[in-house]
């Protein structure tokens, strides 16, 4: 019963938590500016403004592939708020952008072209990690299945900090944060336009907007799936764990400048091998 | 006040501006100014803005451009033209290249006077321009519905 009733949850909640996450980082990044920043509540005034606007479609299948991107990313949210394997909700992760590269080379804008390429370079530089995070949940818990890694007696980040560091270091580009803000940019800076979304209006975007607050939700879900375990303390340390996580993104979003697509792709490698492969190697002798 | 629309996505062009009205509504995108406290985003994309903010006038080179961005930008949309050159076609009107004021090839909606204009200029014909943009959107869902 109680998987279902998560999974409701994520389902129906997910995109007003993302939509208020989104909000407070704006006020956040506004106020780490100087500024006083947009209502708390402006990403509900721009969806709801992206799915009153007139629909330019650029062909048939880009809305499809959007709502594809949609779909694949609230299955694997709710694959991890179910409990089931943490393994397969990643691997549901990456299908899932790979409908956002394809919507995004559907069309004939080279602006989106040129962010579909990056969108990829993007996923190489963390799926790395992302995986052997996985291989991490099961050295130190025993388990890929999340419903039992929730049960363990102990945290796992207490096994496993090196790999909490790198996927804090990866949620920057998953949640498209500069410095790795590479293929669509939230902020100011054109240089390709908007790179993978220039192309999509209206609900088109919307689609995509609320897709990506289902990732936020999913991201930090993971980042809680480090401090769960049986006792009840653990949930208010794993949802101030994850608030953390999201200011430090939102921090390091404002305090660093965007960077080529070889930095990012090395620095990630590198972080990957000093975090989780450590961590990991680590892990495997302890055994 | 009337009701503003909420969320106004910007985009700008530069027609034929000798760049000191560009340089003032860039000026208003700082921190400074903060028009993000209005939910507006100053965004590259025609797809997705619903502000069309103008500098210079129209030659016969940006004519097509304009025309272009005008038509890719999905409605409800408005048109601000910023300064006295995108108004009327300013000192340069009888150039032989200018066609004259943006009201020459696309509708406009509000005109912000000036050479080159304010940013307080700028950021109150972009409020006006909201209050537009709401009467234009209630509208567009009206006559969807
Ligand atoms: S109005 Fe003045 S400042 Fe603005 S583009 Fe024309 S000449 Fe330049």
């Amino acid at each position: 019963m109680m998987p279902v009733i998560s999974v409701i949850a994520y389902l129906a909640l997910a995109p007003f938590a993302g939509a208020l996450l989104d909000g407070l980082d704006r006020k956040l990044a506004a106020r780490m500016q100087g500024r006083k920043g947009p209502p708390l509540l402006q990403p509900f005034y721009d969806l709801g403004k992206l799915f009153s606007k007139q629909m330019i479609a650029v062909n048939r299948v880009q809305i499809l592939l959007n709502l594809s991107y949609l779909v694949f990313l609230a299955i694997a949210g709710s694959m991890l708020f179910a409990g089931a394997d943490i393994l397969m909700c990643t691997f549901l992760l990456s299908t899932a952008d790979m409908f956002l590269v394809m919507a995004a080379s559907c069309d004939s804008s080279p602006f989106s072209t040129l962010g579909a390429g990056r969108e990829m370079i993007q996923m190489m530089a963390y799926e790395p990690l992302v995986l052997l995070m996985a291989v991490g949940f099961y050295l130190a818990t025993g388990t890929f299945h999340v419903g039992e890694i929730i049960r363990a007696p102990a945290c796992a980040v207490i096994a496993m900090p090196g790999f909490l560091l790198g996927f804090i270091f990866i949620t920057a580009i998953k949640l498209r944060k500069s410095p790795f803000d590479l293929s669509t940019s939230h902020h100011a800076h054109q240089e390709m336009v908007k790179g993978i979304t220039t192309e999509m209006s209206g609900p088109a975007l919307g689609i995509v907007t609320v897709a990506e607050y289902y990732e936020i939700v999913l991201m930090l879900g993971i980042v809680a799936l480090f401090f769960l375990n049986r006792h009840w303390w653990s949930w208010p340390l794993a949802v101030a764990a994850c608030l953390l996580v999201y200011f430090l993104e939102v921090l390091w979003d404002n305090v660093s400048a965007r960077v080529k697509w070889d930095t990012l792709l090395g620095s990630c490698w590198v972080a990957t091998l000093l975090t989780g492969g450590l961590n990991g190697l680590i892990l495997m002798f302890v055994r | 006040m009337a009701k503003l629309a909420k969320s106004p996505w910007l985009l700008h062009y530069d027609g034929s501006s000798c760049n000191g009205c560009d340089i003032e509504v860039l000026a208003c995108t700082t921190p400074v100014y903060d028009i993000e406290r209005f939910g507006i985003i100053n965004t590259g994309d025609p797809f997705q803005a619903d502000i069309l903010l103008i500098t210079g006038g129209i030659n016969h080179q940006s004519e097509a451009v304009v025309k272009q961005i005008y038509s890719q930008m999905p409605d409800p949309k408005v048109v601000v033209a910023v300064g006295i050159c995108a108004c009327t076609g300013g000192v340069f009107k009888d150039c032989y290249n200018i066609k004259g004021g943006v009201d020459t090839v696309i509708p406009v909606d509000v005109y912000v006077p000036g050479c080159a204009a304010r940013p307080q200029a700028i950021i109150d014909g972009v409020v006006k321009a909201l209050e537009i943009l709401q009467q234009k959107r209630e509208a567009f869902l009206a006559r969807r519905a």
